[in-house]
C-alpha cells in the first residue's frame, strides 16, 4: 500500500547475474545479445500508451499554452496577446474572486474531512471486521462511486427551500433560520461545499481508519504508563504515524476542490452572481460561451500551476520521513 | 483506564453511526421525492402515504434510460479494455523490461497525473472538431484513454517493479520470447492490479461529466454522468422525476458496486494512496 515511487528496483540487470549451472553460462554470450536487443526493442511495449498520451494529453496542454498567449475567438483569427491574458488572470476582480472560491472550498472538500475523520478514527481505531464492518465500509463509500452530478442532484434538493435541512430545522423550531442555501449569497459557497464534505467525509475516514488499525498499539500502551491522556496520546502516536494517510487525503481532496467541476455546474451554475463559480467552470464559460479561448487558457494554465504548487509540498512532507 | 477507553469507543461508535446517517439521507430524501404524486411539491423527507412507484416508469421512458445504458456501455468497452491492456504493457516495459531511457517516459507521464481536465478541454474540443469526432462517442472514448494513462501506467509500472527478474530468466531458459513471457507469466501475475485498475477505469469513465457535455451535444451519446446532467435540464423544474430519473440513473453503478464492493473498496483505497 506504500507509494511505489520510492520503491528501489527489485532486481539488478539481468545480463550482469552470474550463471548458476553450465547449461546457462554456455548460453551466456547469446543471452547477452538477446537480452541487449530486448531492451530496445522494449519500448514497443511502452509505445502504445505514450502515443495516446502524447496524443490527447501533451499536444492539448501545449496547445492551451500557446492559446494563452493569443486573444482569440474560436472562429476567426487569433490575435498575439503576449502575457495579457495572463494579466487579466492576475488583475480582474471576478477572476480573483473566482480563484479565491476554489481556496475557500478547500476547506470544505479536505481540512473538514480529513479533521473528522482524524476524529473517527481516533477514536474508533479499527471497525470491526464482520458484516457490521463492512457495511459501514460500503455506506461511506457510496459517495466515492456514485457520479458527482447525482450528488449535486440529491444535494441541491436537500438544500432547496423544501429540502431536509429546512424541514429539519423547522422541526426543532428555527423557522427564522431556513432559506434557500445554494440560492443566497452569503451562503451558496458554503452550502456547495457541503457537497463537497458529504462526498470526501467517507473516504478520508476509512483511509485515516485503516491507517490506524496499523498502528502498533504498544506505542498506545507505553503512552498511557508515561501518562498521557488522549489529547496528546493523539499528538504523540495518531498524528504521526497516519502521515501517510493524512497526505493522502489532503492530496486527493485538494485537487477535487480545485479542480472541481461537477458539483457546481449542477447545483449552482455557479451563481448567484459569480459567488460560487470556481475556475473548472469558468474556463467553461469563457471558453464555449463567451468564446474567449486566450484567457480560457491562461486561468486553464493557472490552475494546474496552483493544483502543483499545493499539493507537491505535501507530497515531499509526507514522503519525507518514510 | 478501561473506562475511559470504553467510552471513547462508544463516543467513536456513534459519531461512525451519525456518519453513516448523513451519508445515506440525502439518497432516502430523494426516495421520499421520487415516490409522491407527480406535480405535488414534496417537502425533505416525508414517508409516502401513497407511494407512486409509477414515477420510476415514467422516468425510465423519459430518460430513455434503454438508449443510455447502451451508449455509457460502448464507451466503457472502448475505453476500459484498451486502457487497461496498454497500461499493462507499457507498465511491463517500464518496469520490468526498465527500457533505456524509460525514466524520461515515466516522468512525462508523472506530469499528467495532477492534471485537472479542464485544462486539455479546451484544446481537445477544437482537435476533436479537426478529426470530425464531436458529437459521436470516439470524442470521450479516445481522449479518456489517454488521459487515464499517467495513473495506470504509474499504477501498473508499480506491480511489475516488485516482479523478481529471476521469473523472467527461468522463462527465457525455457526458449519463450517476450511476448509469450507477458502473456504467460506476468499477466496472470498482475491480476489483482489488473482488476483494480479495471474498476477503477470503469467507475471514472462511467462518471465522466466535463468531456461528454463539451464533446457530446446528444445526451444519448454519453456517459451516464453526461446524460444525467441533461435530464437535470430538461426535467429540472419536475422535483419528482427528476428525483426518480437521477435514482435510476444511479442504480446501474450501485449494483455493480454491491456486486463487487470488495474489489471496489480496495481499488479505491489502493487507487487513492498511488494516485
Amino acid at each position: 500500500m506504500t507509494s511505489a515511487l520510492g520503491s528501489a528496483p527489485a532486481g539488478s540487470d539481468t545480463t550482469s547475474r552470474p550463471g548458476r549451472g553450465d547449461p546457462r553460462s554456455a548460453a551466456r554470450p547469446h543471452r547477452k545479445r538477446w537480452g541487449r536487443t530486448v531492451r530496445w526493442t522494449g519500448w514497443v511495449w511502452v509505445l502504445p500508451a505514450l502515443i495516446m498520451y502524447g496524443i490527447f494529453v501533451l499536444r492539448p496542454l501545449v496547445l492551451t499554452v500557446q492559446y494563452s498567449l493569443y486573444h482569440w475567438n474560436g472562429i476567426g483569427a487569433a490575435r498575439w496577446a503576449g502575457l495579457d491574458n495572463y494579466l487579466t488572470v492576475f488583475t480582474d476582480r471576478d477572476l480573483l474572486k473566482i480563484i479565491s472560491n476554489a481556496f475557500i472550498l478547500i476547506i470544505f472538500f479536505s481540512f473538514i474531512p480529513v479533521l473528522l475523520g482524524l476524529l473517527v478514527a481516533s477514536l474508533v481505531r479499527r471497525i470491526t471486521t464482520g458484516p457490521a464492518g463492512t457495511m459501514v465500509r460500503t455506506v461511506l463509500f457510496l459517495p466515492q462511486v456514485i457520479p458527482l452530478v447525482a450528488a449535486g442532484i440529491a444535494w441541491s434538493w436537500v438544500l432547496s427551500t423544501n429540502g431536509l435541512v429546512n424541514q429539519a430545522l423547522r422541526a426543532v423550531g428555527l423557522d427564522g433560520v431556513t432559506r434557500a442555501w445554494l440560492g443566497e449569497f452569503d451562503t451558496a459557497l458554503p452550502a456547495v461545499g457541503v457537497i463537497g464534505t458529504w462526498v470526501m467525509l467517507g473516504l478520508c475516514t476509512i483511509l485515516l481508519i485503516t491507517g490506524m488499525s496499523k498502528i502498533d498499539p504498544s506505542l498506545y500502551e507505553a503512552a498511557r504508563i508515561d501518562g498521557a491522556g488522549p489529547v496528546r496520546e493523539f499528538f504523540a502516536v495518531t498524528l504521526p504515524s497516519l502521515r501517510q494517510e493524512i497526505g493522502i487525503c489532503l492530496t486527493v481532496t485538494i485537487i477535487a476542490a480545485l479542480a472541481s467541476f461537477d458539483i457546481v455546474y449542477i447545483s449552482t451554475s455557479g451563481g448567484p452572481g459569480i459567488q460560487t463559480t470556481v475556475p473548472g467552470l469558468e474556463i467553461y464559460r469563457l471558453a464555449f460561451s463567451q468564446r474567449q479561448v486566450g484567457l480560457a487558457s491562461a486561468l486553464a494554465v493557472v490552475l494546474m500551476a496552483l493544483v502543483l504548487v499545493c499539493v507537491l509540498p505535501i507530497q515531499r512532507l509526507t514522503r519525507g520521513e518514510k | 483506564m478501561n473506562l475511559t477507553t470504553r467510552s471513547e469507543r462508544l463516543t467513536g461508535r456513534i459519531f461512525l453511526i451519525a456518519l453513516v446517517v448523513v451519508t445515506l439521507l440525502p439518497f432516502l430524501s430523494m426516495l421520499s421525492a421520487a415516490l409522491q404524486p407527480r406535480g405535488t411539491v414534496p417537502t425533505g423527507l416525508a414517508w409516502p402515504t401513497d407511494p407512486q412507484w409509477g414515477n420510476f416508469v415514467d422516468a425510465f421512458t423519459a430518460a430513455n434510460m434503454g438508449a443510455l445504458l447502451k451508449s455509457s456501455a460502448l464507451i466503457v468497452a472502448g475505453v476500459v479494455p484498451v486502457g487497461v491492456l496498454i497500461a499493462t504493457m507499457a507498465g511491463f516495459g517500464l518496469g520490468h523490461l526498465r527500457v533505456p531511457g524509460g525514466h524520461l517516459a515515466f516522468g512525462l507521464l508523472l506530469l499528467g497525473l495532477t492534471l485537472p481536465f479542464e485544462a486539455v478541454v479546451t484544446p481537445l474540443y477544437y482537435q476533436m472538431r479537426d478529426l470530425g469526432l464531436l458529437n459521436t462517442r470516439w470524442a470521450i472514448v479516445l481522449p479518456l484513454i489517454g488521459l487515464y494513462m499517467p495513473f495506470a501506467v504509474f499504477w501498473m509500472r508499480a506491480h511489475f517493479i516488485n516482479v523478481p527478474r529471476e521469473l523472467s530468466e527461468a522463462a527465457r531458459v525455457d526458449g519463450s520470447n517476450t511476448w509469450q513471457l507477458f502473456w504467460r507469466v506476468h499477466v496472470p501475475l498482475a491480476r489483482p492490479a489488473i482488476a483494480s485498475l479495471t474498476i477503477l477505469l470503469f467507475l471514472w469513465t462511467w462518471n465522466q461529466f466535463l468531456l461528454a457535455i463539451v464533446l457530446v451535444d446528444d445526451a444519448t451519446k454519453r456517459t451516464m454522468a453526461g446524460a444525467l446532467g441533461a435530464f437535470q435540464g430538461q426535467w429540472g423544474t419536475d422535483l419528482v422525476l427528476l428525483c426518480a430519473g437521477s435514482l435510476l440513473i444511479l442504480t446501474p453503478t450501485l449494483i455493480v458496486f454491491l456486486i463487487f464492493q470488495r474489489q471496489f473498496i480496495k481499488a479505491l483505497l489502493q487507487g487513492s494512496v498511488k494516485g
